[in-house]
């Protein structure tokens, strides 16, 4: 069934048609990361789409992922866009390989996952937070509840992980 | 009755079979004050005056856009053109040069002689290319539910992490890519048509306020209201025409990473599409980097230019920053960038006008402070200094290297006819 959500006064929209989306989305609703694996080569992909880009199967199942792995890159945003985000900033946007399928099926690919930092009960993360994580810091997925049907996944720092004594930063800031 | 066999003894490849013979722009500017339709036709007219064409010469024509501009049966309907052939693509930066190719191909397949390409644009004050205004506050659906939900939708922070990650694996600096806008800058500042034409240093570019990391307000480039415009047709014709023929050597059109817009998902993100683009670029053109004068390496930002320079393999893997910042890329370098100022100064045409520039240096006619002659011939003095030429000293090949993303560019060779 369509959603319809707003999250930081954004309106999101997801219609009947999208049902890779609407998949998705059900299941971060329930806080139960999923990815579609492919049917035939049984390779994990995201983010959702139509058909696997290792073997063009268009089967696949939504199965359970263990949301954790380490910060592949990142931006920190200083002069937001979207008016929604200018109370936030500076804000990361982490893109972060998961350790599941990382190096496969070739060394330099993984399932790279982007959200923002937040704190653990999902909130966008205050500036001192920001300014601990960088590439290599070690993430765990969180939820930001967006209405009926949806939440939003993002990254939190991982407490009970082993961290990089010093994660790459941006030199300047 | 059987068709004869495919016919193998054509030429593999077009080289200096097809040219560019005319350019036109309007003013780079903020509060164009006139739509886009205004724009492009007058862009289109310009580039048609400047080759000595009629309208009736001109039977193709082809734009692109993104749902920010206008279509070519308007523009040519304004001009009194009548077509042969004509298509408006979506897209942004990778299809300038894309766009040539097509058009040697159709001239090539004969549906048309002569093709008008033009990009036609109120970026400052209609559709705003940093993606503030109306793009920001559209609902979010889709793929973009996956990007502008967490914040991540104008071109500076999607690049970003591909940028970030550069510096991580190599070690570039940001002072070594600063030096992309001081040298872009001080082109500028000889170029009378550039929207921003003062002189910038790495400490200013670097002291300039952070937009999202590793961006710096001055990394990134100026948000203008244009049309531009170039006219391509066979080599033969160009010959008989008012300009100094420039002449295509190759082209690679809209060459992608795997998975195009998902490309962060694979391969090492700091590699860009020029990694696979310069396997068909520089063996079309039958040249290698080394033999370029000058290069147009799109500069939507500092980084753009920096990594495409390196992935097309000007210099080695990862040592971009040495050679965005060693004076390569300057005016009186060894092979200079973007002599115009590019998109960082000159103004923002998704790609067009650094093929203008390159068009003009290589006609050895670039539109400097220089003095004109008895001949209506610029007489260059190749005296770098602000406020004076900016024409690169017996310039025979150019580079554009044409950026949608990092996962997808276009590029093109040009020579002096
Ligand atoms: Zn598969």
């Amino acid at each position: 069934m369509a959603i319809q959500a707003t999250y930081l006064d954004m309106p999101l929209a997801i219609d009947d048609l999208d049902v890779e989306n609407l998949a998705y989305f059900k299941h971060c609703a329930a806080h139960d990361f999923r990815l579609q694996r492919c049917t035939k080569c049984n390779l994990l992909r995201y983010p959702p789409t139509t058909a696997c880009p290792w073997c063009m199967n268009p089967k696949s199942d939504w199965v359970p992922v263990e949301a954790k792995g380490a910060v592949h890159s990142y931006t920190e945003v200083h002069h937001a866009i979207q008016p929604a985000f200018k109370a936030h900033t500076p804000y990361l946007v982490l893109l972060v390989d998961l350790d599941t399928q990382k190096g496969k099926p070739t060394k330099d690919e993984a399932l790279r996952v982007m959200g923002n930092l937040t704190t653990p009960d999902g909130k966008l993360a205050p500036a001192d937070m920001v300014r601990k994580v960088g590439i290599g810091t070690r993430m765990r997925m969180v939820f930001a509840d967006a209405g009926p049907g949806i939440a939003i996944p993002h990254w939190t720092i991982d407490e009970a992980a082993q961290q990089p004594a010093k994660p790459w930063r941006y030199p300047q800031e | 009755m059987p068709m004869p066999d495919t016919d193998t003894s054509s030429p593999k490849y077009l080289r200096d079979k097809y040219a560019i013979v005319g350019v036109g722009e309007t003013t780079y500017t903020r509060g164009s004050g006139v739509t886009t339709r205004a724009l492009g036709t007058w862009a289109v007219r310009n580039a048609i005056e400047d080759a000595g064409l009629k309208a009736s010469d001109v039977d193709g024509m082809l734009s692109y856009q993104s749902g920010d501009s206008t279509f070519s049966t308007f523009i040519a309907g304004d001009l009194g053109l009548r077509l042969n052939f004509y298509m408006d693509v979506f897209g942004g930066g990778s299809s300038t040069e894309a766009l040539v190719g097509m058009a040697m191909g159709l001239i090539e397949a004969g549906m048309c002689r002569t093709v008008a390409i033009f990009r036609a644009m109120n970026g400052f004050s209609q559709v705003r290319i940093g993606g503030t205004g109306a793009r920001a506050a559209a609902p979010i659906m889709g793929d973009a539910l996956h990007g502008r939900t967490y914040g991540w939708q104008s071109a500076g922070q999607m690049f970003a992490p591909t940028f970030m990650r550069h510096m991580h694996d190599y070690g570039t600096k940001p002072e070594q890519v600063a030096h992309v806008k001081h040298f872009h800058s001080c082109h500028a500042s000889n170029n009378p048509k550039a929207f921003y034409k003062k002189r910038y240093s790495v400490d200013e570019v670097l002291n300039s306020r952070i937009i999202c990391k590793p961006l710096h307000l001055l990394d990134c480039c100026v948000e203008t209201d244009n049309g531009t415009a170039i006219i391509v047709t066979s080599a033969e014709r160009a010959r008989n025409l008012r300009q100094h023929p420039v002449l295509i050597r190759g082209v690679v059109g809209r060459c992608s990473k795997p998975r195009t817009d998902m490309h962060y998902q694979t391969g090492p993100i700091s590699t860009v599409a020029g990694h696979y683009a310069k396997d068909i670029l520089w063996p079309n053109s039958g040249v290698g980097p080394e033999d370029i004068d000058l290069t147009g390496s799109y500069d939507a930002f500092t980084f753009t230019t920096m990594l495409q320079l390196e992935d097309y393999g000007f210099c080695k893997k990862g040592e971009g920053g040495d050679y965005v910042s060693n004076g390569t890329i300057k005016l009186g370098g060894k092979r200079p960038n973007n002599t115009s100022g590019g998109h960082l100064c000159e103004g923002y045409t998704h790609g067009v006008n650094m093929v203008v520039e390159n068009v003009r240096q290589l006609r050895h006619d670039v539109d400097d402070y220089c003095p004109i002659g008895p001949d209506g011939k610029r007489q260059h003095t190749y005296d770098y200094r602000e406020g004076g030429c900016r024409q690169v000293k017996n310039a025979e090949l150019s580079a554009n290297l044409g950026w949608a993303n990092p996962g997808t560019g276009s590029a093109m060779v040009m020579r002096r006819g």
